[in-house]
């Protein structure tokens, strides 16, 4: 057979008694799912071209439509299941690298959901976060070896030179996500969500739009391997620069940006030609070992007058471990970890499927390893890869990281509902988009709000929480693995996390 | 008493300057999904239910604002209920008139013959003939009632809001 | 009511008694206007209204729906009792104003009364032309401006059970009474001078949609022609003479050859005229104190750039309240208006604005005729500018070209769009889509 396209995944369920054909649907649709025929007077529905977006289903005004699961089955087979199969279709079709966005979707275990916290009861009693402060102010930077305090004068006085910090009133930042894969409007709302609560945006490796620049306070801005977009007032611009190595979803490969979605925008922040891929090269090309990343930091820090933080993101990896003791040894204030669940905007599915370790693993082991080199201090964890809720954020927290990034999450609070064809660059939320038709559909002013309501609840759950297990600072709970306990974990999963099974008591 | 008078009269008039409310139509925000169409259709028609409104009225129900979309612009247009509103002077029978309580012009179909001297004179072009049968005009009437005109509620993205006038 | 703004665009909220006489004279939409402009500023002056009607007050174009028995007379009423008692006005009815005199500052009715003024509008509105024909004060020959002239050409019909009418006068007052006429199962013949109805605002392509369609009902057109005598039997008319020697049976004859500003007022005294009474930019006379509006006035045409009368409500209704403003004691200047009706005749829907059909150099036209809709569409444009509009059949939207007429826009950059069927807001430049929508007010 000549041409085979893949089995479409999605079916639309139309409610023909609800149906009204005010055709908004077939308006908003940017796959031309829906069609209306002036004839009939009715509405059909393309379902091989569906993405399962859900843009449609929520914005009938009558909630006509139903996106369900295409039903036709294989023949069940525990090897060969539905998903292995399309995709060898599609690539006997097309020759090429399958794509994908967002982050690995396959059931590897997710610790998270083994690993539970502890409450006060009787002889440590519990704090109520309503009635009595509760401190999520976290602090990310360099932390000196010792502090010296000097008592000559009436009051005493700090001796040691603190290095730069960034100061969070919580511990949740906003993950690197680039401009070019994410729209302007999506940038925007990050980092006015950011001022708002007090926390930190990221820029990714999509350079920084220039009304984005009063946004600097916020920033962090990213230093990736393609250098794109990266100049003398960039760096100036960020609170913090953030060295990307790697990323949770693509280990060991670069940054993707389709050609479609490189608009007349992109190309000028970028500094790169319109309509090109946008690929950066897996390594920096001028980092080909340890030292000279170090070289690459002080040469930053020097940039920068020694003003602002300069940290490294690396993907968990299978030796992450000693990855991270190196990069803390070449004068990094602060270390980004990005799990294997980690999002993107586009990469090889294979490689986001396969490639990397989950977070919870990787923050437990670097975190001990730095603690037994006594290193621990010099430079703060920022934990990232697929964390869903405030319970994640503070198994992190316990784990050993100081602060937690978000990208996903994020998205999903604007809109996003994973339909993974970011690459594609038809979002229909106006998120994964350039396309202006499409990005007019995020109002910084909802996206924001909705942001900054993220946010503020899972602070509140923190507080909730933290109080439950009567700790009254963030800071008190970091690393603090007596908090946590294991269920239904192996022995070395357990010794790995360095936590004990639940049912065991000190 | 006399003083006093005068004072609660210049209290309820600020009170009443203070809240006239307009739509504001922020047109970088329109998705052109025509969401608003719909709505204000259904405000307008006789059974004010969405199904049956598309479904069982004949004449169909009419829209009081109009939806324009070139290329990647859309927005939804209503009456901008002016302060010095042309139509209000143009009426030859009075059926135009200002709602006392919100500012809002308003015709009162019964007195309007169809003459179209409004239509004539709107700069924005939101007066329309009445299409479902009868000689009268058709025009947002801010949904007289309502706490906030259904297009503001219904709008998924914002672009219309509901504000006091500066 | 809306605070009023002085040229600053400052509200004014004082409650002002100027202690003024205020008196106006007419009691049409300039009258109205004017009343309603003055109590906004000034709530407590004395204030008089007198009409030489004996009605309430009405809606003049509704006459020809009250002949045609489509509405009742209480439907006519433009606005009830409570506007004269709400807004203070003394309203003196069936009294014509004879005298004016401009030393003593009064004017005498026509019971002899002696009324002084401090301030005076004059607002007596048109006045029917009348041709110099023999016969024309027959019985049975009527003008059509008045809501008398329709209660007395309806009993005549009764009476004398018309079947047949000539209507001399092809104009917006002629067809309309045409319209009525035929309605009322007389067959209607209309002598019209030009060689086309409606010469004074349409063209010839827009006249014969119009033409057509009252063919199709059963009115009959004779153009380039007029009367030259009526003639009677049994001391009622019976028919008329025609230009060209045709003689036509008439039971029933109504003249409506056109309208002349009402000045018979001001003959004779130190008051400028024209055709019209002369005001300024303010609405005022020659003389203090004495200002005029609407059709008995000449003002500012915007379009032409010259002083002329132009008989149409909206622009009445605008005069008057500029000439209120301006005898309150509010400066506001007049910014000028031009030609504009709006009438649907035969169930077809017409709009036309400004100038219409050009006859010299340097205009571009741009047209659409469907003939089968019929649907016909017309812009003319000077230098880019819209200066003209005719809109038949399909009158969408028609009010954002007289926007464009009135601020003078230049429509060089989307031209080609004006006539398309998504003509809009959104066609127009954004700086002034913005300036429109944000309802700053249409003065620009």
């Amino acid at each position: 057979m000549a041409k085979r396209p893949s089995p479409t995944e999605f079916i639309i369920e139309r409610d023909d008694e609800k149906c009204i054909a005010c055709q908004v649907c077939v308006r908003m649709c940017s796959n031309d799912v829906h069609s209306y025929d002036a004839q009939t007077d009715t509405v059909f529905s393309d379902s091989g071209k569906c993405v399962g977006c859900h843009f449609c289903e929520t914005i009938c005004p009558t909630g006509a439509i139903t996106i369900g699961r295409n039903p036709s089955e294989f023949k069940l087979n525990a090897n060969w299941n539905a998903q292995v199969i399309k995709n060898i279709i599609k690539q006997a079709e097309t020759g090429g690298v399958l794509l994908t966005g967002m982050g690995c979707d396959k059931p590897y275990p997710i610790y998270w959901d083994h690993i539970v916290l502890n409450a006060s009861q009787v002889t440590n009693p519990s704090i109520d976060p309503l009635r009595e402060p509760m401190e999520l102010c976290t602090y990310i930077g360099r932390k000196p070896d010792k502090l010296e305090m000097d008592y000559s004068k009436k009051e005493p006085q700090l001796k040691t030179k603190l290095n730069p910090q960034l100061k969070l009133e919580t511990p949740i930042l906003f993950s690197a996500m680039s401009y070019g894969s994410i729209s302007l409007n999506a940038c925007k709302s990050l980092a006015r969500a950011a001022g708002e609560i007090g926390t930190f945006y990221n820029t990714g490796e999509g350079g920084l739009h220039k009304e984005l620049y009063k946004y600097s306070p916020n920033t962090i801005v990213q230093v990736a391997s393609g250098r794109f977009g990266v100049h003398k007032e960039y760096l100036e611009a960020g609170a913090a620069i953030e060295i990307k190595i790697g990323q949770g979803a693509k280990p060991g490969i670069g940054g993707h940006l389709p050609g479609e979605k490189v608009s007349e925008e992109i190309s000028s922040t970028r500094m790169i030609p319109q309509g090109t891929d946008a690929l950066s090269p897996a390594p920096h090309h001028d980092i080909y070992s340890i030292e000279d990343l170090k070289q690459l930091i002080y040469a930053l820090k020097e940039a920068t007058r020694y003003k602002k933080p300069v940290g490294v993101k690396i993907a968990a990896v299978h030796n992450v471990a000693p990855i991270v003791s190196g990069i803390v040894r070449a004068g990094a204030d602060f270390v980004a970890i990005d799990g294997i669940r980690g999002g993107t905007g586009a990469a090889p599915t294979v490689v986001r499927d396969n490639v990397g370790i989950p977070i919870e693993l990787a923050i437990a082991v670097v975190d001990q390893r730095l603690r037994e080199e006594g290193i621990r201090n010099q430079a703060s964890i920022i934990a990232a890869g697929g964390l869903r809720n405030s319970a994640d954020v503070i198994k992190a927290i316990a784990l050993g990281a100081d602060a937690i990034y978000i990208g996903t999450a994020a998205l999903v609070a604007m809109g996003c509902s994973l339909c993974q064809s970011c690459y594609t660059g038809k979002c229909n939320w106006g998120i994964a988009t350039q396309d202006p038709y499409l990005t007019k559909r995020l109002n910084p002013d909802i996206a924001t709000r909705r942001l900054v309501n993220l946010l503020r609840a899972w602070s509140l759950e923190i507080k909730e929480m933290l109080g439950g297990m009567g700790i009254n600072a963030i800071e008190s709970l970091r690393g603090n693995r007596e908090q946590l306990r294991g269920v239904g974990l192996s022995d070395i999963d357990l010794e790995l996390l360095g936590i004990k099974p639940a049912g065991e008591a000190w | 008493m006399k003083k006093i008078k005068n004072q609660i009269s210049k209290i309820k008039n600020s009170g009443y300057k203070a809240k006239l409310k307009r739509i504001i139509i922020r047109e970088e925000y329109c998705m052109g999904c025509r969401l608003c169409e719909v709505y204000c259709l259904v405000q307008h028609s006789r059974t004010k239910n969405i199904i049956k409104a598309y479904k069982g009225e004949y004449p169909k129900p009419q829209p009081r604002l109009i939806v324009e979309e070139k290329g990647q612009i859309s927005f939804a247009l209503q009456c901008r209920h002016c302060e010095d509103a042309p139509c209000l002077e143009a009426c030859i029978t009075g059926a135009i008139y200002r709602d006392e309580k919100t500012g809002a012009i308003l015709c009162e179909e019964n007195k309007c013959v169809g003459c179209w001297m409004c239509i004539m004179v709107c700069p924005l072009g939101v007066i329309d003939r009445n299409r479902e049968g009868k000689k009268v005009i058709s025009k947002c009437d801010l949904c007289i009632g309502e706490e906030i005109p259904v297009c503001v509620k219904n709008c998924p993205n914002e672009a219309i809001v509901y504000e006091e006038k500066k | 009511m809306n605070p009023i703004r002085n040229l600053n665009n400052q509200a004014i909220k004082k409650d002002i008694c100027n202690g003024v006489n205020y008196i106006i004279i007419g009691n049409g939409p300039s009258a109205i206007s004017a009343v309603r402009a003055i109590r906004e500023v000034d709530l407590r002056s004395k204030l008089t209204v007198i009409s030489d009607e004996p009605y309430l007050n009405y809606s003049r174009p509704l006459i020809s729906y009250l002949l045609s028995k489509k509405i009742e007379k209480d439907k006519m009423v433009y606005c009830h009792e409570d506007f004269y008692k709400e807004n203070r006005v003394e309203l003196i009815l069936n009294k014509k104003a004879n005298k004016l005199d401009i030393k003593k500052k009064n004017i005498t009715l026509s019971n002899k009364q002696i009324i002084p003024f401090d301030k005076l509008l004059i607002a007596t509105g048109g006045a029917p032309i009348i041709p110099e024909v023999k016969g024309r004060d027959l019985f049975g020959v009527f003008t059509f401006t008045k809501l008398q002239d329709a209660e007395e050409i309806a009993r005549y019909i009764r009476y004398n059970k018309v079947k047949e009418a000539v209507i001399v006068g092809g104009g917006l007052i002629g067809l309309k009474a045409a319209e009525a006429l035929i309605e009322l199962k007389i067959k209607v013949t209309i002598v019209e001078l030009a060689d086309r109805i409606l010469a004074a605002t349409f063209d010839k392509k827009a006249s014969s949609i119009i033409e057509g369609a009252l063919e199709k009902i059963g009115g009959k057109l004779l153009t380039n022609n007029t009367i030259v005598e009526i003639k009677s039997k049994n001391k009622k008319v019976s028919e008329v003479i025609l230009r060209d020697k045709k003689r036509i049976r008439a039971e029933l004859v109504i003249v409506a050859i056109g309208v002349r500003p009402e000045i018979e007022l001001v003959k004779g005294t130190s008051i400028k005229t024209n055709k019209g009474i002369l005001v300024d930019n303010f609405m005022q006379t020659n003389i203090k104190d004495i200002y005029a509006a609407g059709d008995c006035c000449e003002a500012k045409d915007s379009l032409l750039g010259i002083s002329r009368p132009i008989a149409i409500w909206p622009v009445a209704t605008g005069q008057g309240k500029v000439a209120g403003y301006n005898m309150a004691g509010v400066k506001k200047e007049y910014s000028g208006s031009f030609t504009m009706n709006s009438i649907e005749l035969c169930g077809i829907p017409t709009i036309s604005v400004g100038q219409t059909y050009p006859e010299k150099k340097g205009y571009e036209v741009l047209e659409h005729f469907d003939k089968d809709k019929p649907i016909y569409k017309k812009i003319v444009l000077r230098d880019n500018r819209i200066v003209g509009a005719i809109f038949v059949g399909e009158i969408e939207r028609a009010g954002i070209y007289t926007g464009l007429i009135k601020d003078r826009v230049d429509t060089g950059s989307f031209k080609e769009y004006l006539l398309k069927e998504d003509f809009g807001l959104i066609i127009l430049p954004k700086e002034y889509r913005k300036h429109l929508v944000t309802g700053a007010g249409i003065e620009v």
